[in-house]
């Protein structure tokens, strides 16, 4: 398993049999693989729709990030929460998020999860537990400190999971973060999302280390690098670390290694990554196609299931697109609203 | 040098800006996000780092703070930067820097030191890109001794201003306007500067000024040349610098006018607008005033995603339009 760090000095059990594989049931991994197909089509989707001009603004799509999401989310507990980015789609499918409602927010509509005023890189859903992505980028992980601060004095048992890009680690607001969280042993997990690259600028040429998880190190806690395409390696990591933050042992950093197949934002002409690389992580480790091989080497699914899945998460997305594009706009009038508390009179 | 006019985009004339300055200068440098081999988030900086290698042209983590007092270090100490913020919204992770240190450092030091810093941002709404990447905070900045803040509205103030910029001892904040970047226009080849303390009149009129910024200054000017068929008169003025603002030439408009009317892009209350209201009202053109002052800013929240509501936060043409004529008929 391409990890190291403390985990790894836990003896394995059956050490051929994948983590996930040993603690999960056929339904909830084929539920897994769901979710990764309805992320794909909810990004191609949004896609399609801004090509065709649809909707306008800006949107980053985690196409080739799926394993991330959801092998982080699928070892969460009810209540706990999240703590988004920019690159946030993937986080709120994985979470459980509505996808009608996504899609209503990427249209601007009243119906959206931020009736229409966020857009993409905004969406939240505060009730269900998730805090929200981000415009800023490293602006979440003192606020996921915050939430994690929180639970901490009210004496919950939640868990905070924090996700970040590469970039992010490199701003100052992280390293003020996971400092207090790791001083104050709070209930936090600082997922790092390493997709090579910040914007067009790869990890080696922006971070002084070269794992983002070696940054631990400084703060005292534990950091893990783990094959972010593989959705049991991420799993066991953030289990790991989520049972240690929610038993009182303070946060780590778990580092999932990964690739973004599309440009930074809408599309880019990618001139600070080559084609061979690129095609490399499309043709031969994208992530939906592995959790797929795995699934099937396990006896826990066939093409035919998989087709069946796909089929469903089509339809889920064609049927959230129809629902964004019928649904309403905001009045102009309201122009101003929620910017404050309306107080009830 | 024979100045010949060509057209290019102001995208463009900011990179031949800084090309030139470069090619003139070895202390100067561009620093930010994405600059090299991306060319800028914007695509300003474009081909400089073939130009003018790494070293010049420096790519920097996602480090809005650490950038900008990298470069605040370096104006102290004999080199002269560009840094450029990939959006102007992100200028508050580098406030410390800009408010407190660069600002400061040549009073609190009695004159001792300067910092010939520039930093360069895209700012402004229209893009979709909602609350935090729309932002117009030229205010904030014109609020504090020590900087000036320059607005250009055309890609010939964009190079000129710049040159400028880059000339001028102090720390220079440029906002550019995202929606200005593909607009072309006529500029000069070679070297020149455009002055960090004139506003300029750009349309003359005798019925009433309005002083506009940055993209402002267009929808100001389609909205006059409307009027026209009102048989309207409307001066238009380009405020270009909000700090050090050019008072003069409002004033004298204003004394030929009678009538003021403020736009721009970023929220009214307390607004620049609000300070050449005040300015007029403590000058001698207060008197000369035949209705009260207008001013038209953006309405009082955060820019929408929703394009239809980011549109109705921002003064748009048949805004100008209507406000212009109700100030020509209004009376004091
Ligand atoms: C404070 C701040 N600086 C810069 C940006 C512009 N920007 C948006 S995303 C991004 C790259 C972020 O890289 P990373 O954290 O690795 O996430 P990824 O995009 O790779 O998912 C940049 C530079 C921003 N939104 N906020």
């Amino acid at each position: 398993m391409a990890r190291n760090g403390h985990a790894a000095d836990k003896g394995e059990v059956a050490a051929n049999v994948p983590f996930v594989f040993q603690h999960y049931s056929r339904d909830e991994l084929l539920d897994v693989l769901y979710k990764m197909y309805v992320i794909r089509r909810f990004e191609e989707g949004a896609e399609n729709s801004y090509m065709r001009g649809l909707i306008h603004g800006t949107m980053h799509l985690s196409i080739g990030q799926e394993a991330v999401a959801t092998g982080a989310i699928m070892t969460l507990q009810e209540n706990d929460q999240i703590m988004s980015n920019h690159r946030g789609h993937g986080h709120c499918v994985a979470f459980g998020a509505d996808v009608n409602r996504m899609f209503a927010e990427f249209f601007g509509k009243v119906t959206g999860y931020c009736k229409g005023r966020g857009g993409s890189m905004h969406i939240a859903d505060f009730k269900s537990g998730n805090l929200g992505a981000n415009g800023i980028v490293g602006g979440g992980i003192p606020i996921a400190v915050g939430a994690a601060f929180a639970v901490k004095s009210k004496k919950e048992e939640k868990v905070v999971l924090c996700f970040f890009g590469d970039g992010a680690n490199n701003e100052g607001a992280f390293h003020e973060a996971v400092n207090m969280a790791a001083l104050w042993k709070l209930p936090i997990v600082f997922l790092c999302e390493n997709n090579g690259y910040g914007l067009s600028v790869s990890v080696a040429r922006a971070s002084s280390v070269p794992n983002i998880s070696d940054r631990a190190k400084g703060y005292g806690i534990p950091g893990v690098t783990v094959d972010g395409n593989c959705v049991s390696d991420v799993a066991e990591a953030v289990s790991e670390a989520v049972e240690r933050a929610r038993s009182g042992e303070g946060p780590s950093i778990v580092e999932c290694k990964t690739y973004r197949h599309r440009g930074h934002s809408k599309s880019d002409r990618n001139r600070y990554r080559t084609k061979e690389e690129i095609d490399d992580w499309i043709k031969n480790r994208d992530p939906i196609d592995r959790f797929e091989m795995e699934l099937k080497q396990h006896g826990f699914g066939s093409d035919e299931v998989f087709e069946e899945l796909r089929q469903r998460a089509s339809a889920t997305i064609d049927g959230a697109i129809e629902f964004a594009k019928n649904s309403e706009s905001p009045s102009i009038a309201d122009v101003s609203q929620y910017v404050y508390t309306e107080q009830a009179q | 040098m024979t100045q010949e006019a060509r057209e290019l985009s102001y995208a463009i004339a900011i990179r031949e800006a800084m090309g030139l300055a470069m090619e003139a200068d070895p202390t100067v440098f561009l620093m930010g996000e994405d600059v090299g081999v991306y060319g800028g988030a914007f695509q300003v900086s474009g081909d400089l780092i073939d130009r003018f290698g790494p070293e010049r042209v420096i790519e920097t983590p996602i480090a809005e703070l650490g950038g900008a007092g990298l470069c605040v270090g370096a104006a102290m100490n004999g080199m002269k930067p560009i840094f450029e913020i990939q959006f102007s919204d992100f200028a508050t992770l580098a406030l410390d820097q800009i408010v407190n240190q660069a600002a400061k450092a040549r009073f609190m030091l009695g004159g001792e030191v300067s910092v010939p810093l520039v930093v360069r941002m895209p700012a402004g709404s229209g893009t979709g890109a909602a609350a935090q990447h729309s932002q117009s905070l030229e205010a904030w900045f014109a609020h504090v001794p020590g900087l000036k803040v320059v607005q250009p509205s055309t890609p010939y103030e964009a190079k000129g201003m710049l040159l400028a910029a880059l000339e001028d001892p102090d720390p220079v904040m440029v906002f550019e306007h995202k929606l200005l970047y593909k607009m072309v226009g006529e500029v000069p080849e070679g070297y020149y500067t455009v002055p960090l303390d004139k506003a300029k009149v750009v349309r003359e009129g005798k019925d009433l000024t309005i002083v506009a910024s940055s993209i402002m200054v267009h929808k100001a000017l389609e909205a006059a040349e409307k009027l026209t068929e009102e048989g309207l008169d409307i001066e238009v003025i380009d405020l270009r610098i909000a700090r050090p603002m050019d008072k003069q030439t409002i004033i004298e408009s204003v004394k030929k006018t009678s009538r003021l009317m403020c736009v721009h892009e970023a929220v009214k209350t307390l607004g620049i607008g609000a300070e050449i209201s005040a300015m007029i009202c403590e000058s001698e053109a207060f008197d000369y005033l035949d209705a009260p002052i207008v001013r038209l800013g953006g309405t009082e929240n955060p820019i929408p995603y929703n394009p239809e509501l980011e549109k109705a936060s921002v003064p748009q043409v048949p805004g100008i339009i209507e406000a212009a004529r109700d100030l020509a008929k209004g009376v004091r």
